[in-house]
């Protein structure tokens, strides 16, 4: 195990949905993803985002992607034109995830050549 | 006709303020045959029905006019085929402005459709009173008490109506509102001859559609290895070559910026998404676990094997409404001891206004201390060292539109009577805005009726 950023196993794409945002985290490799899936639950990633989300967190699957798509159901202060945050969208919330310090295998490490 | 065995389709505007540069490169620097435009977000109709309110003429992306009086005689010359929502709330409006750009640039013989029938506003108090609730999908509320403030509403209409459009010869294709990836999947069921039946056709259609649908964004734009993008600022816009069997390859015109790549393409199916395996659309559900990429190399990247289901029995319906009012604004301060003197210079405000009779609760008011780690709140730990300087953003919202004004004439006055190092303040006194809520809703797809019709320059006049 080496202490890593979630950033060096994955990528990350967010957006608006609603009055939430979601959170598309892309593994870099096969064994990223199947690390992930077991690893980042919506427990995980609904406390990282306890300073931000004030709702729920839904996590689905795609698998043929190396997509673990999360949906954080209260994250932009209204939503829409009611937010008066400036990242009224979620835009930045991908990278914010990826800001995530965890313990990663090092097979997964060697996976994305990392 | 006998179809073609590969169609080129691009989207060269991701939403209504993307850059003018997408489309005028795409038609000049290699081949097309379809060049897509999506104008609209929830919040655009609501403005665009404003604009009309006030002028009969407005309600459409005037962009869109702006770019065709660009690039329309290449396109016609090049044989693009060129298909937009850029109708907004008026499309037969928007269509009279373009064909005055075929005038200008003696186009005769271009053939203009447009395709209406998904602005429900002046049908809304019939289908009410038909029984129709308009229960809010979110929150399950249903829209009788809120239906004075609604200011737009328009059902997704599918791609069907747009490859009606070009079967009648259509050249422009003008839509109000209409999913996006319809704008897409319209021109390929034109050249492929796709039904309602071909469900795993009309998938990989959608799954294509999304794909393009913002741009630059499945190019390497707002990709998280950004570095090792090259040539951002001459990124290619996004280019899909379909084939009759629903298979296609995502890429971009040679020698243009950005990346097409395995990566690059999965961040834009990330964008938006709710549950993969049930994206619904009018034409089908798409199953976005479904498919396998292929990255070919050389900014090629191939996708097969995309399956859908049987589309729902509704549309979905996209509503806005005034939902009050809100009003920001900021002033930049310097340091020494910059966010302290931004602390401060909150809290005076707040106290001023509350000496003048006037309190916001904390759901009604925001501070924000920009450089001071505002995106990314209890996730990035600060530094330990002071910011040089922050950014003081402050906002009121609420019911009372005098109230959220008196909050702006607070915010200048700190520039003499707060801390020393305020600043910027050149924007002057913040004022109210609407904020337009949106309530979406289904409803009955028998309930709709689609029209397309075609329009060509007359001898004297618009048709």
């Amino acid at each position: 195990m080496t202490h890593a950023n979630l950033g060096q196993i994955a990528y990350a794409r967010s957006g608006d949905k609603g009055e939430g945002s979601n959170v598309g985290v892309i593994a870099r490799s096969e064994a990223a993803y199947e690390f992930l899936r077991t690893f980042l639950t919506e427990a995980v990633v609904r406390e990282h985002f306890k300073g931000i989300n004030h709702g729920g967190v839904r996590r689905f699957e795609a698998p043929n992607m190396g997509v673990l798509n999360f949906l954080l159901e209260d994250s932009l202060g209204g939503g829409g034109s009611a937010s008066l945050k400036t990242d009224a969208q979620g835009k930045t919330h991908g990278l914010a995830l990826l800001r995530m310090e965890l313990d990663v295998p090092d097979e997964v490490l060697k996976s994305v050549g990392s | 006709m006998k179809s073609k065995d590969k169609v080129l389709i691009a989207n060269g505007q991701g939403f209504w303020g993307d850059s003018i540069l997408g489309p005028v490169r795409l038609i000049e620097e290699g081949p097309l045959d379809y060049l897509t435009l999506d104008y609209l977000a929830e919040v655009t109709m609501s403005i665009m029905q404003k604009l009309k309110t006030r002028d009969p003429s407005k309600g459409y992306a005037t962009d869109f006019v702006t770019l065709l009086d660009r690039v329309l005689p290449k396109a016609m010359e090049r044989g693009v085929k060129i298909v937009a929502n850029a109708g907004g709330v008026n499309p037969m409006a928007c269509k009279d402005a373009v064909l005055e750009v075929v005038r200008k640039h003696g186009l005769e013989g271009v053939k203009v459709a447009v395709v209406e029938g998904d602005d429900i506003l002046g049908g809304l108090d019939g289908l009410m009173e038909g029984g129709e609730a308009f229960t809010n999908m979110d929150t399950g509320a249903p829209l009788a008490p809120v239906r004075d403030q609604v200011t737009s509403a328009n059902v997704y209409l599918g791609a069907f109506p747009i490859a009606e459009a070009l079967n009648q010869g259509a050249d422009i294709v003008i839509t109000g509102r209409g999913t996006d990836p319809g704008l897409v999947i319209g021109p390929l069921i034109h050249e492929f001859g796709w039904t309602e039946e071909d469900l795993d056709q009309l998938a990989a259609g959608t799954v294509a559609g999304h794909i393009l649908e913002c741009g630059a964004q499945c190019t390497g734009g707002n990709y998280t290895d950004w570095k090792s993008i090259e040539n951002m600022a001459m990124i290619g816009y996004p280019i899909v070559e379909a084939c009759p069997d629903g298979t296609f390859t995502v890429t971009k015109h040679e020698g243009t910026g950005g990346r097409v790549s395995r990566d690059t393409v999965v961040h834009q199916l990330s964008y938006e998404m709710g549950d993969p395996a049930n994206y619904i659309t009018p034409d089908v559900v798409a199953d976005f676990t479904s498919f396998q990429l292929h990255d070919q190399g050389n900014n090629r990247v191939r996708i097969s094997g995309v399956k859908g289901a049987p589309a729902t029995p509704t549309y979905k319906v996209s509503m806005s409404f005034q939902d009050g009012w809100k009003s920001v604004g900021q002033l930049t301060i310097s340091g020494p001891d910059a966010l302290a003197k931004a602390r401060l210079a909150s809290e005076i405000v707040w106290d001023r206004l509350k000496y003048d009779g006037f309190e916001y609760s904390a759901d009604e008011r925001l501070v924000e201390f920009v450089g001071a780690n505002v995106c990314h709140e209890g996730v990035a730990v600060p530094g330990s060292e002071e910011p040089t300087e922050v950014v003081l953003r402050l906002g009121v919202k609420g019911p009372d539109r005098a109230k959220v004004n008196r909050f702006g004439s607070e915010l200048v006055p700190l520039v003499t009577s707060g801390p020393p190092g305020v600043t910027g303040f050149a924007g002057g006194r913040p004022k109210a805005t609407e904020i337009i809520g949106y309530w979406p809703a289904l409803l009955d797809k028998t309930k709709v009726r689609s029209t397309v019709s075609v329009h060509e320059l007359q001898p004297g006049g618009p048709s």
